[in-house]
C-alpha cells in the first residue's frame, strides 16, 4: 500500500523517452549547466559502466566513465534528473557483467569494449 | 487556525527541485482530520482544538465513555484523538474538518513521531561510546568503562549514561521543511527524516514562532 503511494509521488518526477542502455555502452549525457544566470548544455561522452536503483525510480543513477587528457573521470548521473537534457546512446557494447569497476585498472587497448549488434 | 495534524509515516523517497537537486522526502499522509472537541480558556482554562484523525471506518472498539464523548457531537468515533493549539482568532467548531491544506510548501514544521524501538542496548549503540581495542588482548571491548570515583562519592552519580531500552521514545523534530502537498490524497513531503516506523503515528505542528529568536 505505501509503496504503491511513494511510487505515484515519483511519477510525476519521472521523464519518459529515456533510451534503453545497459553497462558497455558508450552514451553522450547532454547536461544542463548553469552558469549565473546562462543555461547551456555540455556534452559528457563515456563507457556506462555501472547503473543502479531500477529504471523508475527517483533514485535511479548511472555511472560514465571516460578518459578526459588522460586521466580517468566518472560521473555519476542522476537517470530522471531535470539537469539531464538527453541521454544518446553512441555504441552498444558486448559485457558480461552489470558493473564494470575492472575498466578503472585498465587503459588503451585493454579497456576496449566489443560492440554489439542491436537484434 | 488549528495549528496541527494527526498524521502516519508513509515512507521516504527522493524528489526533484525545479532548480534540478534532488532532495530526500519523507510522506506522510496528513488527516484528513475532524475538530471533535474546541476548548476554551473560559471553560477549560486554555485555548486548544482536539482533532480525531479520519480513517476508512469508525473506531468499532470505542468504548463507551469515548462513544459518548463523539455523541454529543454527533460524529463517529476516530481511534486518534489528539489536542493541538490553535492560532489567532480561530472560529474551528466541532465536526470541522483540517486538512493539509493548513500547511503550504516552503513552510517548517515540527513533527511528532515514536521512534523505532531498540531493545535492550549497550553504551557503544546507545551513546556512542567509543568501547576498546577489539584485538591485541585488550580485554576491554563494548563494556562501559568506569562509572565514577571511590570512596568519595561512594555512589554513582544519577544520569550516568549505562545500558538500557534505546529507541519507541516519543521525538520531536523541528525545522522540517514542507517540499510538497497533494490536497487530494492528503499527503505531504517532508524534507528530511521522520522518527518512527513506516505506518506509525504522527503529529505535524506548526511550529510555535513566538519561541524563535530571531
Amino acid at each position: 500500500m505505501s509503496d504503491k503511494i511513494i511510487s505515484g509521488i515519483e511519477q510525476a518526477y519521472l521523464k519518459s523517452g529515456i533510451p534503453d542502455f545497459a553497462p558497455g555502452d558508450t552514451v553522450k549525457v547532454h547536461v544542463r549547466v548553469r552558469e549565473g544566470e546562462k543555461e547551456r548544455i555540455q556534452v559528457f561522452q563515456g563507457v556506462v559502466i555501472c547503473r543502479k536503483h531500477g529504471k523508475n525510480s527517483t533514485a535511479s543513477t548511472f555511472r560514465v566513465r571516460k578518459i578526459s587528457s588522460g586521466i580517468g573521470v566518472e560521473r555519476v548521473f542522476p537517470l530522471h534528473s531535470p539537469m539531464i537534457a538527453r541521454v544518446e546512446v553512441v555504441r552498444c557494447g558486448r559485457v558480461r557483467r552489470a558493473k564494470l569497476y575492472y575498466l578503472r585498472g585498465r587503459s588503451g587497448k585493454a579497456a576496449r569494449i566489443k560492440e554489439r549488434r542491436r537484434a | 487556525m488549528v495549528n496541527g495534524l494527526i498524521g502516519k509515516k508513509i515512507g521516504m523517497t527522493q524528489v526533484f527541485l525545479d532548480d534540478g537537486r534532488a532532495v530526500p522526502v519523507t510522506v506522510l499522509r496528513a488527516g484528513p482530520c475532524v475538530v471533535v472537541q474546541r476548548k476554551t480558556t473560559e471553560r477549560d482554562g486554555y485555548e486548544a482544538a482536539q482533532l480525531g484523525l479520519v480513517e476508512k471506518g469508525p473506531d468499532r472498539q470505542a468504548n463507551k465513555p469515548k462513544r459518548g464523548h463523539f455523541a454529543k457531537v454527533d460524529l463517529p468515533p476516530t481511534r486518534v484523538l489528539r489536542e493541538f493549539t490553535v492560532s489567532g482568532d480561530d472560529e474551528s467548531a466541532p465536526g470541522q474538518t483540517v486538512t493539509c491544506e493548513i500547511f503550504e510548501p516552503g513552510q517548517k514544521v515540527e513533527i511528532v513521531g515514536t521512534t523505532k524501538g531498540r531493545g535492550f542496548q549497550g553504551v557503544m549503540k546507545r551513546h556512542n561510546f567509543g568501547g576498546g581495542r577489539a584485538t591485541h588482548g585488550s580485554m576491554f571491548h563494548r563494556a562501559p568503562g568506569s562509572v565514577g570515583q571511590s570512596a568519595y562519592p561512594s555512589r554513582v552519580f544519577p544520569g550516568m549514561r549505562m545500558p538500557g531500552q534505546m529507541g519507541s521514545t516519543r521525538v520531536t523534530t523541528k525545522g522540517l521543511e514542507v517540499v510538497q502537498i497533494d490536497a487530494e490524497q492528503n499527503l505531504i513531503l517532508v524534507k528530511g527524516s521522520v522518527p518512527g516506523a513506516r505506518g506509525s503515528l504522527v503529529l505535524i505542528r506548526k511550529p510555535n514562532t513566538a519561541n524563535y529568536k530571531r
